[in-house]
């Protein structure tokens, strides 16, 4: 199973769209397209939607990616999380490093109410 | 660049110098053991001592056969150790093993075959067996394969939590047992991440140690028996046969099927340790899965047999553990070697103390003889890595050495007290002439511990390995038939009474008795001098239906019944505000057995004794009834325990105290609920300051203090 990745700019920041699966053999082609990205130094949000299986390597990768963000004081943001990789997330930990997309717009809502 | 990317470095051993096998390896470092991701490859180190030759077998994860078998060159061999470092392999997506080669002569007690492929008695991941209960594929040549892993998990501002051994109460607990009971309500039901959704129970409960039942990798499914009543397959549900000591446990993680049991187990202990609660685990290092001469070969039986068990001259298998054969645990290669597991689990687990089971069996020498100054304690003992964790031993084996009170302790081991339990268990029923010896016991069993404190002792009345605490006061005899061994398994010995009626009955005076009884028993537990051990469930009347050996019921009769924490509130209360009143009253807690001696400024001994009248225990043989009074260790309040294990009432005159205190009732199991106990602080002043009517078989708490807790009270 290979990994595709494509950029996606807008005012916010850029949308990395991640397709296939997220492993040891994938997660390197992940990590060179993440890190330039990271020291941009804009919001960052990674789209996992179409990710069907994150591996134990796979979910280091995004754990290095959200270490160099927060050393870069960039934000980042993972989306569509789907309820089989979210479960593993969870159950590993993982989980509680990262903003999930749905968690960043209760809190956008929130604020609004406020 | 970013700093992180930037230290990377260049390193001469990231490069090739040989190829075999149509890989392209070089010479490994020998230390550490097992597989370690390197640059640009992986280390492989194996140590042998007598094999003539050793072959790294490589299979992509999943199939049935090789892909590549690799001979270690002779010239990547250091003593005896192989070490080779394979590049260009996908660490996450292959398992590996060894084929060693040498000599067959059990007599020797050499049993090397080159067919079997065998486990890295290091390995840190162990595939084969990834979820809990599916039947295996028998016909596979390689049951447990070694998997490599990277040791970097994000431990965040995790730190030991360092809890003084005196202030601990110890939870033991099953993980699969905890949540796997259908009304657990938990995502994952058992498992380390089910666990993990009731840390908040624990935590309400007030205790601040788990100790988990065995999580080093198993066979579940190594039990050939099956239930005689319903044909239902039996299984090793306990644990104590571990297939491989560095891993722990895929059957019992969610995510065990992905291979990511080792992060989901961390992801426990960080949270739990959040929580302000330890973890203990309870290891098994006197004998291994592999058995006797019958037994399957799946690591050390066939990478170094005459080193890695106790053999008599024959070749026969020492059998101390009484499931048939017994680790070399005082060699000087096994005695590293248990050392390097441990450290791993403290180092890369971040685990809190170890329970050594049949912990006796470390104290014998390589021919089983009692050493007196066994090397391996006294290695474990004074380890940097291990300074600060618990030891804690079972102190005795199944070959008839009992050590209780007698355990090498170098100042660090506690033990598990079995003169406590059935000290309390023969007090409970009633039994004559037990009160001289329940004080001893309360008080620290300074007849045991007198050089070593209080908390060298651990105190449990019920523990896995025999029958719950409900069962203790259900049954009279113990009903193994599901086991499948004719009802012969398990302990004959159990002090229990049934209270009128074997088993379940609808009568409720045997049911208030029993209820009675349980509370009695969490009272005297939880009031007693040493590390009070509850067993998972004890708290809500957990039953077994009288089966005190369920090692291999992955059923009900195991599992912890959520329904009972509302069926069983009562009592789940009652051992809450016990467990409370302990945290509250540092006098409870004290390192240094009581003297008798006045030690504060109160006036009143450290330790006193009472019987119907004040200050005139009963020490006869048919006293059951015996008062105790402490104060000091900091606190300025009183705690007064009376016991009563009489089927009759008895005037109880207290002791005076002084300094504007009075009594305040605590506890009386014979009162009736909400009224049996009180939220610690909250305690009612008695109306009659110098006496107390106690129940039949009843335990009363008092404490005396000033008006205001908070003024006499330290927290």
């Amino acid at each position: 199973m290979t990994l595709n990745v494509k950029e996606r700019r807008n005012k916010t920041g850029t949308v990395l769209v991640a397709t296939g699966e997220i492993n040891s053999e994938t997660s390197g082609t992940l990590l060179e397209s993440l890190l330039p990205l990271v020291r941009e130094g804009k919001p960052l949000r990674i789209d996992l939607t179409a990710v069907t299986y994150v591996s134990s390597a796979g979910l280091r990768t995004l754990l290095v990616v959200y270490r160099e963000a927060q050393h870069a004081g960039v934000a980042v943001t993972l989306y569509g999380v789907s309820e089989e990789v979210r479960f593993v997330m969870s159950a590993t930990g993982f989980l509680d490093f990262f903003e999930t997309g749905e968690a960043a717009a209760a809190a956008a809502k929130a604020k609004a109410a406020r | 660049m970013s700093e992180t990317r930037s230290e990377q470095v260049l390193r001469v051993d990231a490069y090739p110098t040989h190829e075999v096998g149509g890989y392209r390896v070089r010479a490994g470092k020998p230390f550490p053991f097992g597989a370690n991701v390197v640059p640009g490859g992986v280390s492989f180190s194996v140590f042998s001592d007598q094999a003539t030759s050793m072959t790294l077998v490589v299979y992509k994860r999943g199939e049935p056969e090789p892909m590549a078998e690799l001979e270690f060159p002779e010239e990547f061999r250091t003593g005896s150790v192989f070490a080779m470092t394979v590049f260009g392999l996908d660490h996450e997506n292959i398992e590996y093993g060894y084929r060693a080669d040498g000599p067959y002569d059990p007599v020797t007690g050499h049993r090397f075959d080159a067919r079997q492929v065998l486990s890295d008695p290091y390995a840190r991941l162990i595939a084969g067996r990834d979820v809990w209960g599916v039947e295996p594929d028998r016909s596979r040549g390689y049951q447990y394969r070694s998997r490599v892993c990277l040791q970097d998990f994000d431990w965040g501002d995790d730190t030991p939590l360092g809890i003084p051994a005196e202030d601990l109460v110890v939870y033991e607990a099953h993980v699969r047992g905890f949540t796997r009971h259908p009304n657990s309500g938990v995502t994952a039901p058992g498992t380390f991440a089910g666990l993990r959704e009731k840390i908040p129970y624990l935590k309400e409960l007030g205790v601040n140690c788990i100790e988990l039942l065995p999580v080093f990798e198993f066979d579940e499914s190594d039990n050939p028996r099956s239930n005689p009543e319903t044909g239902e397959k039996l299984f090793d549900y306990w644990g104590y046969n571990t297939v491989s000591f560095f891993a722990p446990k895929a059957g019992y993680a969610a995510t065990g099927r992905y291979g990511m049991q080792g992060d989901e187990f961390r992801t426990l202990i960080k949270d739990l340790h959040a929580a302000g609660i330890e973890v203990i685990l309870d290891v098994v290092f006197n004998h291994t899965a592999e058995g006797n001469e019958q037994g399957p070969t799946i690591s050390f039986k066939g990478l170094d047999n005459a080193t890695y068990y106790m053999l008599t001259p024959e070749g026969y298998y020492f059998n101390f553990s009484g499931t048939g054969n017994t680790v070399n645990c005082n060699h000087p290669v096994v005695r590293n070697f248990v050392l390097d597991c441990l450290r791993h689990w403290v180092a890369d687990y971040h685990i809190d103390g170890f329970r050594f089971d049949l912990a006796a069996i470390l104290g014998r020498s390589l021919d089983g003889t009692p050493l007196p100054n066994p090397p391996l304690l006294e290695l474990l003992a004074y380890d940097p890595v291990l300074r600060h964790t618990k030891l804690i031993a079972e102190a005795w084996d199944a070959g008839g050495l009992y050590e209780v009170g007698n355990f090498p302790a170098y100042g660090r081991w506690a033990e598990w007290n079995g003169k406590y339990r059935d000290t309390v268990r023969r007090f409970l029923k009633g039994d004559p002439g037990v009160t001289g010896e329940l004080a001893t016991r309360i008080a620290g069993s300074p007849d045991l511990y007198s050089s070593r404190g209080t908390a060298a002792s651990v105190n449990f009345l019920t523990a896995h390995d025999g029958f719950s605490l409900a069962d203790l006061v259900s049954y009279n005899d113990k009903h193994n038939e599901a086991n499948g061994e004719g009802n012969n398994d398990g302990a004959n010995d159990n002090n229990s009474w049934n209270c009128g009626a074997e088993g379940p009955t609808d009568d409720p005076q045997i049911n208030a008795l029993r209820t009675r009884q349980m509370k009695n028993a969490l009272a005297i537990l939880l009031t007693s001098q040493g590390i009070p051990m509850l067993l998972s469930g004890d708290e809500v009347g957990r039953t077994q239906q009288g089966n005190n050996n369920t090692y291999c019921q992955d059923n009900e009769l195991s599992w912890f019944d959520w329904d009972q924490v509302d069926d069983n509130a009562e009592l789940l209360r009652f051992t809450r505000e016990m467990i409370a009143f302990r945290k509250r009253h540092r006098e409870l807690r004290s390192t240094c057995h009581p003297t008798g001696r006045v030690r504060d400024t109160l006036g009143l001994p450290d330790i006193s004794w009472h019987g119907e009248r004040a200050w005139q225990p009963d020490w006869s043989a048919d006293s059951r009834l015996v008062a105790v009074a402490r104060c000091g260790a900091g606190d300025d309040d009183v705690v007064y325990v009376a016991m009563n294990s009489h089927w009759e009432p008895h005037d109880l005159e207290l002791p005076a105290l002084p300094g504007g205190r009075s009594w305040h009732l605590f506890a009386d199991t014979g009162a009736e609920a909400p009224h049996d106990i009180r939220t610690p602080g909250t305690e009612p002043e008695l109306d009659n300051a110098g006496k107390y009517l106690i129940g039949p078989r009843s335990v009363v708490i008092l404490v005396g203090r000033t008006n205001d807790p908070d003024e006499s009270d330290t927290p």
